[in-house]
């Protein structure tokens, strides 16, 4: 029931949030609502109504047999808590801008969360490619509608990379379910499917490469800076927070346990690739003007570290791979906060205008260098604990892996404290002159992330805790 | 039998009409009702309720299969009717004539859903396709439309010779127009001179029909016909007309060339086929600036997607073919519909309808994304049973695999007309949008979407 509730909130607020009339009730019903799945998830994550109300199972179209399943377990917890999460922060913090046509916006919102609900909680692997595909039309509108002035290429461009992913994911789906001899497409019946080394080869890249695109990994990732730099900074947010997780998910739960001979025969090309991105886009990252350009190649090189250490095939590269999907959902919607705060106050993002607005946005700026610090992943914050064990695990894999792969945090460090210089300190300039501090309401949200991120940098165990059992099954079929 | 001889009936009752009725508007009304007879007829058949016993020496063989088909053929012309119908009155006056020449095409429709012999299969196509060169040509004032009209026709008739010729050849070889060869209960031995007649009448039948769904590279009049003839009467050619192409040719698949197999590789020519047509039909579509084009080059793209059924002709391509011919039917019918109440074709015409006619771009959306294969729309599950239905075979994968890479191409085409009704600025013209209309396109929508979340029940009502 949990399950199901996680689902149905947001999508019946977001259908009733499309008939609202003013703003005003399209914004308070979303806020309300998505606090509403927050608590929920809440529920959820702690069993507080028993570990049975996790998990909901349905006939849905019994002439394929597939079923409408879904539950709870610690992988799909987590991560429908950083949705839940996600989603009031960002509607707090977008509380104060004015969208037109704003009853769209929070509706489309909504559904997204909907679909990302789903996406986390499928157990069925047909249902997971519907909830998969759900969440692209709403983020198809969204930026088409609200983006930048490239909006429309940009997007589409976004939109037919990931549906070819998709339809080459679903390819691979029917070619599981033909292979499968109970004809189901229930996540545990796929764990039994054995494949011939040549059909599973063939069945993992149709699988990776849907989920590569979504991460996305080099050489997938071309639509990536456009699309985060192009999209509202809410939408953003939610894009690089939650839904690029959705790969990584992905890889862990249908990829890993389903097809443990292929992920052996091509980790090492996918850790080579996911390295090589990871240093090609902090290169890149190093030479940006714009905010959020940097930030969306910063996220390229957060998640190639993230994916390299899935393949490393160790259990503490594994988790914390988990602990970070969570961090670096709370930590990106942090930096963008800043950014949209930014570009809506001053009306620019680039660096070349911005300087000195720590003199004039004290607050903005200390919260700004926590999220920066955390993103760069100093000891106490919250990435650190994830990268340290990613970082671990990928040296036991192999260790010229883990020192080049290392190179990463050092040009980490000089893209982001050259963000930091270049916008909060030195001289201010023409157009950071009238700059004023930043909205209570996106100060609260920023001091909400800040307060999580040292909470899970100094105390991380609950959430190893949590993510244990999925480690322990993607782990166990691959060795 | 039912929708057969009703269908004929209801024609011949139009036809008096024309001089009977004289508000044009309740022509309508009464072929409305002749199509919910018809239909509430063949569902009673489909029960066995079979108001003619005829016997037709086995020229005929009634299924389950061709009795779903028959519904939603006619199921879709009411639908197409009551939507666009009114359409049909802006050209002449000859509307009743039109609507009478509807019912004979469904006529011919009701015989290629069962026929049991190449001549029936022959009368069939003939009954089909004969009204619509005349409906092709129905805006007698337009050039373009006499042209399409001229060139169908001569299209038409050089497939008909291809078909006679094929029929021919093939009775040479076999000794017999029936569908099912019985060789006198003897394994044909496929080296011999009979053999070879029958192989080649079967090549000429195949790519007659193959001109009859515009399947590549026989595609060529299509674009031109369905551009030149009315919009309205584009909506029933490339939709219902087109499906009960692929209908008679599954037929013949079924039987016909799974007997011949072993002497040549129908697989290996239809995977060629389709790739030419996936290729044609998309590719070309990407390049248009006219919307009605480039549905004409959709609608190949789509004949492309149907093909696979050919190749599987296993229950998944049975229920998917009846499936595919619904979703795609529903969802282009409401295309069309609101295409004709569009004063200018361009991509441009649409711009910023979202704004002036939410309703219409909502709807539009809706099916544009069923065409898509875009999930919880009809569509999606008609891609899906008919990939699923060539997966099972577990041969031709790279098939599959070209055929999503196209999908995904489609989607550029599809989508341009979604940017250009919602994100882009523009006055876009249309003529006057009555109510009724839009809960007609809502209705449309809803059952789109019905389909794409519950197909289930769907089927399993289809299926008794």
């Amino acid at each position: 029931m949990i399950a199901l509730l996680l689902i149905l909130i947001p999508l019946i607020s977001g259908l009733i949030t499309f008939f609202t009339k003013s703003e005003r009730d399209a914004k308070s019903l979303s806020l309300f609502a998505s606090i509403l799945t927050l608590a929920v998830s809440f529920a959820g994550v702690y069993s507080l109504f028993g570990a049975a109300q996790n998990a909901y199972d349905t006939t849905w179209l019994s002439f394929i047999g597939a079923r409408f399943s879904i539950g709870l377990d610690g992988m799909s917890k987590m991560l429908c808590l950083l949705t839940g999460i996600a989603f009031p922060i960002v509607f707090g913090a977008v509380y104060g801008n004015t969208y037109k046509k704003s009853n769209s916006f929070y509706a489309l919102m909504l559904l997204m969360q909907a679909g990302l609900m789903g996406v986390f909680l499928a157990t069925d692997c047909l249902l997971f490619y519907f909830f998969w595909e759900i969440v692209l039309i709403p983020a198809y509108f969204l930026c088409s509608i609200w983006g930048g002035e490239k909006r429309i290429t940009v997007t589409f461009k976004f939109f037919v990379y990931t549906f070819v992913g998709s339809l080459l994911m679903l390819v691979g789906i029917l070619y599981m379910y033909f292979k499968n001899p109970e004809h189901s497409f229930a996540l545990q019946s796929f764990y039994h499917i054995r494949l011939s080394a040549t059909d599973e080869n063939f069945v993992f890249c149709l699988f990776f490469i849907a989920f590569a695109i979504k991460m996305p990994v080099f050489p997938f990732h071309t639509w990536q800076p456009d699309t985060y730099e192009q999209a509202p900074t809410a939408v953003t947010m939610i894009l690089s927070g939650v839904m690029v997780k959705m790969g990584l998910f992905g890889v862990i739960r249908w990829v890993l346990p389903v097809m443990p001979n292929a992920t052996a025969h091509f980790s090492q090309l996918i850790i080579i690739l996911s390295v090589i991105g990871m240093l090609y886009a902090s290169l890149i990252a190093i030479r940006q003007d714009d905010l959020k350009r940097l930030i969306a190649y910063s996220s390229i090189a957060h998640i190639g570290l993230m994916c390299a250490a899935i393949f490393s095939n160790q259990q503490i590269g594994m988790q914390g791979v988990m602990i970070q999907m969570f961090n670096h959902g709370i930590n990106v919607i942090g930096l963008w906060i800043v950014a949209d705060a930014i570009e809506t106050q001053l009306g620019t993002r680039k660096f070349s205008e911005l300087g000195g607005l720590a003199q004039k946005a004290p607050a903005l700026a200390i919260l700004l260098v926590v999220m920066a610090l955390a993103n760069i992943a100093l000891p106490l914050t919250n990435a650190f604990v994830g990268e340290f064990m990613m970082f671990n695990g990928l040296f036991r894999y192999n260790i010229w892996v883990a020192v080049i792969g290392g190179i990463s945090i050092i040009l980490a460090a000089v893209y982001t404290l050259n963000m930091i210089q270049k916008t909060f300190y030195g001289n201010t300039s023409i157009v950071t002159d009238g700059a004023m501090e930043i909205s209570t309401g996106t100060k609260i949200m920023l001091v909400i992330l800040v307060v999580v991120v040292i909470i899970l940098g100094v105390y991380p165990e609950p959430m190893l805790q949590l993510t244990n059992d999925a480690v322990q099954t993607a782990l166990a079929t691959v060795k | 039998m039912n929708a057969l001889i009703l269908s004929a009936v209801f024609g011949m009752i139009m036809m008096f009409c024309s001089f009977l009725v004289r508000n044009r508007g309740s022509l309508r009304h009464i072929a409305s009702v002749g199509l919910l007879i018809l239909l509430i007829a063949n569902i009673a058949d489909s029960y066995t309720h079979t108001l003619f016993i005829i016997n037709t020496y086995g020229m005929l063989a009634f299924s389950r299969f061709g009795y779903l088909f028959n519904s939603i053929a006619i199921g879709s012309t009411l639908i197409y009717v009551l939507i666009t119908g009114k359409e049909i009155e802006k050209y002449g006056r000859y509307t009743a004539e039109y609507f009478t020449l509807i019912f004979f095409v469904l006529c011919g429709i009701s015989m290629l859903s069962s026929y049991n012999n190449l001549l029936t299969l022959f009368l069939g196509i003939e009954i089909m396709s004969i009204p619509l060169y005349i409906l092709t040509g129905s805006d007698k004032r337009n050039m373009k439309s006499n042209e399409a009209a001229l060139k169908y026709f001569l299209m038409g008739s050089f497939s008909t010779g291809l078909m006679l010729m094929g029929i021919a050849l093939t009775y040479g070889g076999t000794g017999t127009f029936s569908l099912e060869v019985t060789r006198g209960g003897v394994m044909p031995v496929y080296l011999n001179v009979a053999s070879f007649l029958e192989i080649f009448g079967l090549l000429f039948l195949m790519v007659s029909m193959a001109f009859k769904v515009s399947a590549a590279p026989f595609h060529f009049w299509t674009p031109d016909v369905y551009d030149g003839a009315p919009s309205v009467f584009t909506s029933f050619m490339s939709t219902i007309v087109k499906a009960a192409g692929f209908i008679a040719l599954i037929k013949l698949f079924d039987v016909r060339m799974q007997a011949t197999e072993k002497a040549i590789d129908w697989n290996l020519l239809m995977s060629i086929i389709i790739v030419a047509t996936l290729l044609v039909g998309n590719v070309t579509a990407v390049f248009q600036q006219s919307v009605k084009r480039m549905l004409a080059y959709s609608s190949i793209a789509q004949a492309g997607f149907m093909l696979f059924s050919l190749m599987s002709l296993n229950d998944t391509a049975h229920e998917g073919i009846i499936f595919y011919a619904a979703a795609y039917s529903i969802a282009t019918i409401g295309i069309f519909a609101v295409l004709v109440k569009m004063k200018d074709y361009t991509f441009e015409g649409y711009n910023g309808l979202a704004k002036t006619q939410p309703v219409l771009a909502a709807t539009n959306t809706i099916f544009l994304l069923s065409l898509a294969g875009i999930p919880l729309t009809a569509g999606f599950f008609a891609k899906y049973l008919m990939l699923a239905a060539l997966i099972k075979t577990g041969t031709y994968l790279w098939l599959v695999v070209v055929g999503v890479l196209f999908a995904a191409v489609s989607v550029y085409y599809y989508f341009r007309v979604i940017q250009a009704m919602y994100f882009k600025e523009g006055n876009p013209e249309t003529e006057i949008i009555t109510h009724s209309f839009k809960w007609g396109l809502i209705f449309i929508a809803a059952i789109v979407i019905l389909l794409g979340i519950f197909p289930t029940s769907i089927l399993n009502w289809l299926y008794f």
